[in-house]
């Protein structure tokens, strides 16, 4: 029920005026980048004033200071530096380049990111990308005729927390509110799912300029959630560019190029390739050398790339534990899938022919603009709630070094765990709370992400306390860990960020080492299991015995048990399971009758000088 | 067609009038927002507009826009405690589904 107060006058019709809020969704790309903005659940691209939709993702620093944005920016000029595929240099440290790049790193930055040098000076690629961004948003702003409220950024699947935080870092610079980073398999999703309904099991198969993604995708009832994710974040167009260029200049037996002839052979590399996905022969040059590059040749060129990404397909299927009989679509996404050799291959792999109905270098854009204009606020009709997964479960260190998994991995996100947890010890007044992610059993095959305490906790026997440890992972895949005891309310929490510096080989290492530890994980947990309730068993029956043991046992009685006590102890410390849970039943079935004794003689306690008619008020 | 305020209501409503030292009565009305479609209004009115319905109830304008009367014909406006709450409370007949809180309704 609610109940309403009184307004002032205007103050209650206030809330009728509600502007139409401006998003826009960001395919921020290695080669080219758009900008798309949604209206009433459609999303169109936003064209330039020359109509161009796509925007090359390459920037001109000139001396005078001043930058070009896009085409222009690619034909050079004296006194320029032309910077092209920084996508790639995000958040990315020297020693992560191992190949050729058409313009030269700043080499006084060892540490940390990349800058890159240009005429103007040393420019980091976060200010390559703001630039880009920038130039995007200034499109959709004279379209959607205002400031943007908030935009939707894409990265790919598999950017780590660094590459993530970079390209935030660009966005602000560039004074955009970013409203989620989506990764682009996922937008595509959207875009694909919003417009045609579609339902079932997908693989987005994502081959741009620089990264390649797959995503296997769950579409249910308009309800998106990602089963896995795999791919190569250095895989796309520019590695088949360059490997056209490798072998012209090994044909040519030409070598020692300058930075702008190199240059110019990817750009004649990128032009034959797409020359080839009509004809089936094209003439390349290299000076006054010349010769033909066929389609097979480039087919022999392009089949180890093709070969790289299809394995990472049947990675991402036994991720999930599905087969290529369970996928009843795959989309294309990306540029490179336009190429006729990608789209057989893939076809042949999955044995049905892949969708493409929606401009492959489009969709991932349009994608962002609908799920930009849910988040901003701007509803229509049922928009469609989007889920991502957690890539590894969640969870704390419990006694004896094991994980005790909260949240398990490929939860949709945002989601909300809670479990609650007890003392160890009688009169425990503090807990710490280390919290782990990965799949191993014991935390030390994990990795540490946070650990805080829980001070203040009310003394209590052990077992007593009940503190519910919650898990909260929020949309953008931040962590909130709160601890609370029940009884006395107390909380103490911490924030993390889950994904924070594991890439992607780290993911997947870490997911196939728990596949294949799993039994000798299992051993090593009953173990422990069985380690920490024989200590537990010991420590309470110790305090009852300093007690009562006296009062209420025998002599012979209680040196049995102590006796039994003591074996156990030394059992416990061993590493035979089944000696320890033999044990700790005999100490079990041996104190019961204490225990019975001891629960008597409480209750007698507890009535002693009490009258039967002041009892009847407290039962 | 009629809003219904009980005596309960109107005692209320005067007294908060009294303290506020002006106005002509209290508008009830409904707007668009919510998450279950739509919200009441309701405030004090210092002047009427040319198209409202003025009802009087126990010496109380309870002023409505046509557009709104469709929505509220009918309805009756309490006031109520409950625990440490209290304020005013609609009993609309029209309402079909309510949101979970209450704060919004559909007709």
């Amino acid at each position: 029920m609610v109940l309403f107060t009184i307004a002032e006058p205007g103050l209650g019709r206030a809330r009728q005026v509600i502007r139409r809020k401006r998003a826009a969704g960001i395919d921020l790309g290695t080669t080219n980048s758009l900008v798309a903005v949604a209206r009433e659940g459609k999303a169109e691209v936003i064209a330039d004033v020359h109509g161009q939709r796509l925007l090359p993702s390459v920037v001109q620093y000139r001396a005078d200071g001043s930058h070009v944005v896009g085409s222009d920016a690619m034909s050079p000029v004296a006194d320029a530096t032309i910077i092209t595929s920084s996508k790639r240099l995000l958040g990315r440290s020297r020693a992560d380049i191992t190949y050729q790049l058409p313009y030269v790193l700043d080499a006084s930055a060892q540490e940390g990111m990349v800058r890159i040098e240009t005429v103007a000076g040393p420019v980091s690629p976060v200010q390559v990308a703001a630039d880009i961004l920038q130039s995007l948003a200034e499109r959709a702003q004279t379209e959607s005729g205002g400031e943007l409220d908030g935009v939707v950024i894409t990265v790919p699947a598999y950017f780590d927390e660094s590459q993530r935080q970079a390209t935030r870092a660009a966005a602000r610079i560039a004074g955009l509110k970013v409203l989620r980073l989506l990764n682009e398999p996922t937008a595509a999703a959207v875009a694909y799912g919003l417009d045609k309904q579609l339902q079932g099991t997908i693989i987005i198969y994502d081959l741009g300029g620089g990264t390649f993604d797959v995503s296997l995708m769950r579409l249910h009832n308009g309800v998106f959630e990602v089963l896995a994710i795999g791919g190569d974040s250095a895989l796309g167009g520019d590695d088949i560019d360059r490997a056209i260029a490798g072998w012209m200049q090994q044909q040519a037996g030409s070598s020692g190029m300058t930075i702008e002839d190199y240059r110019q052979l990817l750009q004649q590399s990128r032009a034959a390739k797409h020359a080839l996905t009509a004809a089936s022969t094209t003439t390349v040059t290299i000076g006054s050398w010349q010769t033909q590059l066929t389609r097979d040749i480039l087919h022999q060129l392009l089949d180890g790339f093709i070969e790289t990404t299809l394995k990472a397909c049947r990675r991402v299927l036994r991720d999930a534990g599905l087969t290529i009989a369970d996928v009843t679509d795959v989309v294309l996404v990306g540029g490179s899938t336009r190429t006729p050799r990608v789209q057989q291959k893939v076809q042949e792999f999955f044995g049905r022919a892949p969708l493409c109905s929606i401009n492959p270098d489009e969709v991932v854009a349009l994608g962002a603009a609908l799920q930009a204009d849910v988040l901003v606020g701007n509803k229509y009709g049922d928009a469609a709630l989007l889920l991502d997964v957690m890539p590894l479960s969640l969870g704390i260190e419990t006694m004896g070094g094991l994980m005790e998994k909260i949240i398990p991995r490929n939860s949709t996100l945002p989601v909300v765990r809670a479990q609650e947890f007890t003392t160890f010890k009688d009169g425990q007044t503090v807990m710490t709370f280390h919290v782990f992610q990965g799949e191993r059993e014991l935390v030390s095959d994990c990795r540490s992400l946070a650990r805080f305490e829980l001070r203040g906790i009310p003394p209590m026997v052990a077992g007593a306390a009940r503190i519910k440890v919650s898990f909260q992972v929020d949309a953008d895949g931040l962590l909130e860990v709160q601890a609370e005891e029940l009884t006395s309310g107390i909380k103490s929490s911490s924030v993390v960020k889950p994904s924070f510096g594991l890439a992607e080989h780290d993911i997947v290492d870490m997911i196939k080492a728990s596949i294949e530890s799993a039994a000798a994980d299992k051993v090593r947990r009953t173990l422990r299991e069985r380690q920490v309730e024989a200590r537990r068993h010991i420590e309470s029956l110790q305090a009852a015995l300093q007690q009562d043991g006296d009062n209420l046992l025998s002599a012979d009685e209680k040196h049995k048990l102590e006796q039994v006590m003591q074996e156990l102890a030394v059992a416990a410390t061993g590493e035979d399971a089944l000696l320890i849970e033999r044990l700790t039943e005999s100490l079990n079935n041996l104190s019961r009758d204490f225990a019975g004794r001891r629960m008597d003689a409480g209750i007698k306690a507890a009535l002693a000088g009490q009258r039967l008619d002041s009892l009847g008020d407290k039962l | 067609m009629a809003i219904l305020l009980t005596e309960n209501a109107a005692k209320h409503v005067a007294s908060q009038m009294a303290a506020r030292g002006k106005g002509v009565g209290i508008r009830v009305g409904v707007t668009t927002t919510g998450c279950s479609g739509m919200a009441y209004v309701l405030e004090f009115v210092d002047e009427l507009n040319a198209e409202d319905k003025v009802f009087a109830n126990h010496g109380i304008n309870v002023i409505v826009d046509p557009k709104s009367l469709l929505y509220l014909d009918g309805t009756e406006m309490d006031f109520v405690k409950t625990g440490l709450n209290e304020g005013f409370e609609f009993h609309n007949p029209n309402i079909k589904g309510e949101c979970g809180c209450g704060e919004s309704f559909t007709v």
